[in-house]
């Protein structure tokens, strides 16, 4: 029983042991030389949770909505899992995690397994390692996860690329369609779930976010058109269609072979990211090639390379090294 | 480095957490990881928690009272589960001698009223650097 060993993790949490999920995610997180082991070894386990994202701005409701959701997604047969974002400070490094607060009720009887991760320098509405720790979970066997992001302001849209369906929270307060058309929301978005329904202009946003659809080309989503969804989460209304809008994103993910396209082009972003980590480990970690940076960039600022000579330098001397 | 992971629960019925809170954004603004729970907590949705996310520390802020029931409670909640290594910790309304028979428990240190941030702070410091060495 060491739950600091790799192997031993690995071991345990296809057996359901979430003390070991716990501390494997924990490894994922700190990016633990460990964490390699793990995310390889189980990796064949993964593939099987349905992921949903719920993004949107800051106190739209977005923790209040994964409450329900996951209770309704539950009382459908399904073990779910959670994962919530929440910002690190970039002043002191720390993190206030406060989305449990909202889930008391689907965390009440300790089936649903909810994790906060703190964004640690992400800056797309996920940390860096929520993919990964997201693969941690799949392996786990959970068949729904959902991932709340950071609450986004412009341009944190990660999160599309990290799940099968996202959907986009918005409250009646957030201004109308043409807002949302410029945060670029209209290209994430799966599904629309306008909260906060039980407040003023839910109707009047959910007609301007259609006309703003009506006008867009259908380039992303083929022949999905995007739903626009009322949902007071607070109270649980509108939330049975919600889920019911999320398995007919689902069929007709699967139907048009979007579905396998689209876990095809995130495990594409996945071999990427690693094959660039690896490249930088390789060029800026060796020390020859280091003193060999040095020199280029002292002559840079002597004015006698550019920096593009510099590169193409610096690129054949580490060919030579291979 | 690895983060400091603490646990912030408000056991128990008394429906007021602002201590509770302004001790999370204190331990935020020394650069650790928070989560918090909110109020009306029980013992094992406290322990749940932290095992889901796997924390270094769980705190609890007890106004109510109820020390000598939830402490031990959490504890023994804490050991059954496997989390021997969390330290348990809080503060609240807590007379000395009480103190001295939960410490007796197991459980670490505790904070009376109108214990300073500052002191809060420097104790889930100094403690978790000793944690993330071993
Ligand atoms: N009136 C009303 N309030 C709601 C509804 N859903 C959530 N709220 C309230 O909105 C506030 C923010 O809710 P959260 O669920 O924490 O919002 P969030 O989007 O997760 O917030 P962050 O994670 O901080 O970005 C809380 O006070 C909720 O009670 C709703 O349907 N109607
Ligand atoms: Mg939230």
């Amino acid at each position: 029983m060491n739950y600091n060993d790799a192997a031993f993790l690995t071991e345990r949490i296809p057996l359901g042991d979430k003390r070991a999920l716990s501390r494997a995610i924990t490894l994922v997180e700190n990016e633990d030389p460990r964490a390699l082991k793990i995310e390889r070894d189980l990796y064949s386990l993964t593939g099987k949770a349905y992921r949903v994202g719920i993004t949107g701005p800051p106190g739209a409701g977005k923790s209040t909505l994964v409450n329900v959701l996951a209770k309704e997604f539950k009382s459908r047969g399904n073990k779910v899992g959670i994962i919530a974002v929440d910002p690190t400070s970039p002043f002191t490094g720390g993190a206030l995690l406060g989305d449990r607060i909202r889930m008391g009720a689907a965390l009440a009887d300790h089936e649903i397994f909810m994790r906060s991760m703190a964004s640690r320098g992400g800056t797309g509405g996920l940390a860096r390692t929520t993919t990964q720790v997201a693969d941690v979970m799949d392996s786990f066997g959970f068949d729904v996860l959902i991932i709340e992001t950071v609450g986004v302001g412009q341009l944190e849209l990660d999160i599309a690329g990290a799940v099968d369906t996202t959907v986009v929270v918005l409250v009646p307060e957030a201004g109308g369609g043409v807002q949302a058309m410029k945060a670029g929301l209209i290209e994430i978005a799966d599904i629309f779930a306008i909260n906060k329904a039980d407040r003023d202009g839910a109707e009047i946003l959910k007609s301007e976010l259609q006309d703003a659809l009506s006008l867009m080309p259908a380039i992303k989503n083929g022949s999905w058109d995007l739903p626009v969804k009322l949902t007071v989460a607070l109270e649980g209304r509108g939330v049975k269609e919600l889920v019911d809008t999320v398995y007919k994103h689902k069929e007709h993910l699967e139907a048009s072979g979007k579905f396998h396209k689209n876990r095809q082009s995130q495990a594409e972003i996945k071999i990427r990211d690693i094959v660039r980590a690896e490249i930088g480990k390789r060029l800026w970690m060796n020390p020859s090639l280091k003193s060999v940076l040095d020199s280029l960039s002292g002559f840079c600022v002597e004015g006698k390379i550019d920096p593009y000579s510099a590169a193409r330098t610096f690129l054949q001397s580490a060919e030579a090294q291979r | 480095m690895d983060k400091i992971k603490v646990l912030v629960a408000k056991p128990g019925l008394d429906g007021h957490d602002r201590g509770a809170k302004v001790v999370a954004r204190a331990l935020r603004d020394a650069g650790m990881e928070v989560i918090y729970t909110g109020l009306r907590q029980t013992p094992e949705m406290v322990v749940e928690a932290a095992l889901q996310e796997d924390v270094d520390f769980v705190a609890l802020s007890i106004l109510s009272g109820a020390h000598m029931t939830i402490f031990p409670r959490v504890l023994e909640k804490l050991r059954e589960a496997g989390l021997d290594h969390v330290v348990l910790t809080g503060g609240g309304i807590i007379p000395p001698e009480d103190m001295d028979k939960l410490h007796q428990m197991g459980i670490n240190k505790l904070f009376g009223p109108g214990t300073s941030l500052e002191e809060i702070v420097n104790y889930f410091k100094e403690e978790g650097a000793k944690k993330k060495v071993s």
